[in-house]
């Protein structure tokens, strides 16, 4: 067991570091630190323009294989680079989604003509991407998908109609994938498609939502016979599932370290101000605040498992099925934490109509960690049937 | 990343597990849990004789394995789980250490080997009523001409009572706080030493108090330096922390592979309760306490290997032992406590084993410092900028 990144990781943490101190500067000073979570709405022309930087040094599809246009990084160096892209204060990633989602996506389930059409707009930090999954009647209950596809045989072209909903950036993005029913007698997760559509065109609608902020980072968006072509599906209709899926199982730890990064300069500042205004000194606020500090090195110790790769009996990686619920959960005790430490002036905003501080933002977005990305009652579903064996939930 | 077991780890601690699922049987725990010196001997020469377990991390010019302390916590996490009624933790985890941090060549040359031979041994150190910080030592020393003489009284001293070698902590009468602390290494039967079983809520390890009666000591008796020994106690106790933690990863493990092999079983309503939501979330709360826990003392566990190395790294062990024991302790006693919840009616007997769980999850968390003791000392570090 051992504790360290071996000796050319570490050498590939210098040249990220160095890049980033050469390159995060001048016109991209201002976004220094902007855009994480609750902050998504600012400096989104600044934010795309620095996606064109990364994408100039190398450092967009850093994980996807070099055939492909990506670096071939191990995960080891995207965890690293994750953590050092953190530490210098990079800006929230506004091609998280292609980046992350969608290129693999298509490295594992796309076509070679689906693949040289899609990959190096994202690889270039130039096409932003959105994904269209929860409906009114599709949250949790993802399966339950009403949105529609028909394939039209004389224009060969797919038309998509339906309502999608939370759907983040979608007005900052020139594609969606959306899921969608090609069976319209299917039921549950049989007879779904994945769907790559533009969003400039007029079968589409995007409707910002206000979020409890007062800032909207997720929409509605309405299809209403938009269309793609007949290569725009992934995989063959009735795959969706698979494919819709299949995204979901690349998170592999890469960003955690890096998103630990976050939180820790979240709780230095919440100490920080626990010593100035002497909340430091109640017993109670001391107990907590020690709590997020051990809850934070553990969510550490915890990656480094993952990262480690196999469960400690060689199977299930059990602390990877823990992750999301245990730092959703903690991130949230957080927020709670920090108005607590604020004390009288948690209260009191920056500046009318609602402009929030950063800790007000951190307290109220904190509320959506345990909601999206599956719920932390989803989560525990999952974790006492897969990782626990126990009975499955009864389907209504 | 390296950050799991090793090959041969692995093997260490399935064979650990597989040796105490043969021996330490509800039947065995129970047996030997009732009786005054709360272990069964023949089983002890057992683990020492056969299993080399004390020789774990003693270096090998002692006669040790020289193994480290991620093996040492892999084992103690499976003592843990079967509940295992040993000296092991006051032997090893006490006065090994002890031995180890502190002791001179010639004591080590001396002492361990005595030890891999399957002498058991403790640590006493607090006082009555004290916690387990540096003013728990409250017994005294005073120089003498051929050595020192001891007086005072220890209490909650685990195994105290039949442990066969005495690691002890005194004070220079009139210091308080970190100053004017010794160790010493005497034999139990010393002339002055009254040693008295206290029996425990947790009859799966037993406590002692010793009282100190002009028990007179020769020079070659103190460890390290006089009078300023709280450094390498304090690393001591920290080590000795991290073993503890270990065990409460075992309990909480086994507390909820418990109840979810009970709740699976039982039938309530035409269905089993274990398919019952507000069951399985809260096993699955239990199963991310209970690996939280293990990815905190693995941490720290190799920490301590740093630590005792006398690497740099070894500089965190406070911590990584604070973080290790806070979590872990909470971690043990939410599982046990919610074990007793989903068994039912049969949590609340003497038959069902979920209730011995949750005795030791208690003594664990108060054996040195609890929970919200180890926060306070992490918020110190945080918070008024002290190291600790
Ligand atoms: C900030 C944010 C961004 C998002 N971005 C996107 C995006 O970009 N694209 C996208 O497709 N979606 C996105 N989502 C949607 C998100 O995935 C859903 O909100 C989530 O899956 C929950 O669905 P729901 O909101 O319909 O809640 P519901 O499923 O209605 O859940 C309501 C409550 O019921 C509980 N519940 C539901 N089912 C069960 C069950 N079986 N057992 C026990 N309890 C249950 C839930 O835990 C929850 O507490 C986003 C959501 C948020 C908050």
């Amino acid at each position: 067991m051992k504790l360290s990144f071996n000796a050319q990781d570490e050498a590939f943490r210098d040249e990220v570091a160095d890049w980033l101190a050469n390159h995060l500067c001048g016109e991209f000073e201002a976004i220094r630190g902007r855009g994480g979570p609750g902050d998504e709405h600012s400096f989104v022309e600044e934010r795309k323009a620095w996606e064109q930087e990364l994408a100039s040094g190398g450092w967009t599809g850093l994980g996807w294989p070099t055939a492909f246009g990506g670096r071939g990084a191990s995960i080891e160096q995207q965890v690293i680079f994750n953590e050092e892209y953190a530490r210098a204060g990079g800006p929230g990633r506004m091609g998280h989604i292609g980046e992350t989602l969608m290129g693999p996506t298509l490295i594992a389930f796309g076509t070679d003509l689906q693949r040289e059409h899609y990959l190096p707009g994202i690889r270039a930090g130039k096409q932003f991407w959105c994904q269209g999954y929860s409906e009114p009647a599709a949250g949790s209950d993802l399966a339950n998908v009403k949105t529609r596809a028909r394939f039209d045989e004389t224009s060969q072209q797919w038309y998509i109609s339906g309502q999608k909903v939370w759907t983040s950036l979608a007005h900052e993005s020139e594609y969606c994938f959306v899921i969608a029913r090609t069976d319209p007698t299917s039921v549950g997760h049989k007879g779904l498609g994945v769907f790559l559509v533009a969003m400039a065109q007029p079968g589409v609608t995007v409707r910002p939502i206000e979020q409890l902020t007062g800032t909207s980072e997720f929409n509605e968006v309405f299809f209403d016979d938009a269309v793609c072509s007949a290569d725009d599906i992934v995989g063959e209709p009735g795959d969706g599932w698979k494919v819709g899926m299949g995204l979901l199982g690349f998170e592999r730890g890469v960003s955690t370290l890096g998103q630990q990064m976050l939180f820790q300069n979240e709780l230095d500042e919440i100490i920080r101000i626990a010593r100035a205004n002497g909340a430091a000194r109640n017993p109670a606020l001391r107990q907590r605040i020690a709590e997020a500090h051990i809850g934070l090195r553990i969510m550490r110790f915890n990656s480094m498992r993952m990262l480690s790769g196999g469960g400690d009996d060689g199977s299930l990686q059990k602390e990877a099925m823990i992750y999301k619920l245990y730092w959703a959960t903690w991130h949230r005790n957080l927020g709670k934490l920090a108005m607590d430490v604020l004390g009288a002036e948690s209260e009191i905003i920056s500046a009318a109509p609602y402009e929030l501080n950063r800790l007000q933002s951190l307290y109220l977005f904190t509320r959506a960690d345990t909601i999206y990305g599956g719920t932390n009652q989803i989560q525990r579903n999952i974790i006492a049937e897969r990782a626990l064996g126990m009975p499955r939930e009864p389907r209504g | 990343m390296e950050f799991r077991f090793t090959e041969e780890q692995e093997m260490i601690r399935d064979t650990a597990q597989a040796f105490l699922a043969e021996v330490s049987t509800p039947a065995a725990v129970r047996g030997a849990m009732v009786t005054e010196r709360g272990y069964d001997e023949a089983l002890w020469k057992r683990i020492s004789e056969d299993m080399m377990w004390p020789a774990l991390h003693i270096p090998e010019e002692y006669g040790g394995m020289g193994l480290g302390y991620v093996e040492l916590a892999a084992m103690q996490e499976q003592m843990g789980r079967y509940l295992l009624c040993s000296p092991f933790l006051a032997t090893v985890g006490f006065a090994v250490n002890t031995l180890l941090v502190a002791g001179s060549e010639s004591q080590k040359q001396r002492y361990l080997p005595e030890v891999v031979a399957g002498k058991t041994a403790t640590l006493a150190f607090m006082g009555p009523g004290s916690e387990c910080d540096a003013d728990a030592v409250q017994a005294t020393f005073t120089t003498e001409e051929q050595g020192y003489c001891l007086n005072g009284e220890y209490r909650y001293v685990t195994d105290g009572h039949s442990a066969e070698l005495l690691l002890v902590a005194a004070r220079a009468p009139g210091t308080s706080g970190e100053a004017g602390i010794s160790l010493f290494v005497l034999p139990a039967e010393t002339e002055g030493v009254r040693r008295e079983w206290l029996p425990t809520m947790d009859q799966t390890r037993k406590q002692a108090a010793l009282f100190f009666d002009n028990v007179r000591l020769d020079a070659s008796a103190l460890l390290g330096e006089e009078a300023n020994a709280w450094p390498a106690l304090a690393k001591v106790l920290d080590l000795a922390t991290i073993a503890v933690a270990a065990e409460q990863v075992g309990v909480a493990q086994q507390a909820l592979d418990s109840s979810v092999a009970y709740t699976s079983e039982r039938v309530q309503f035409g269905r089993t309760i274990a398919s019952y939501q507000a069951i399985k979330h809260k096993a699955a709360d239990m199963m991310l306490r209970a690996e939280a826990a293990r990815s905190a003392l693995y941490y720290a566990a190799c920490i301590a290997d740093e630590a005792l190395a006398g690497n740099p790294r070894g500089a965190e062990l406070a911590e990584a032992a604070s973080i290790a024991k806070a979590y872990c302790s909470d971690a043990a006693f939410f599982n046990a406590g919610c074990g007793i919840q989903l068994h039912g009616g049969v949590g609340i007997t003497a038959e069902y084993d979920i209730q011995l769980y949750f005795k030791r999850a208690k003594s664990t968390e108060t054996l040195l410092g609890n929970a919200a003791w180890h926060r306070d000392r992490l918020a110190r570090q945080l918070l008024d900028g002290e190291s600790v």
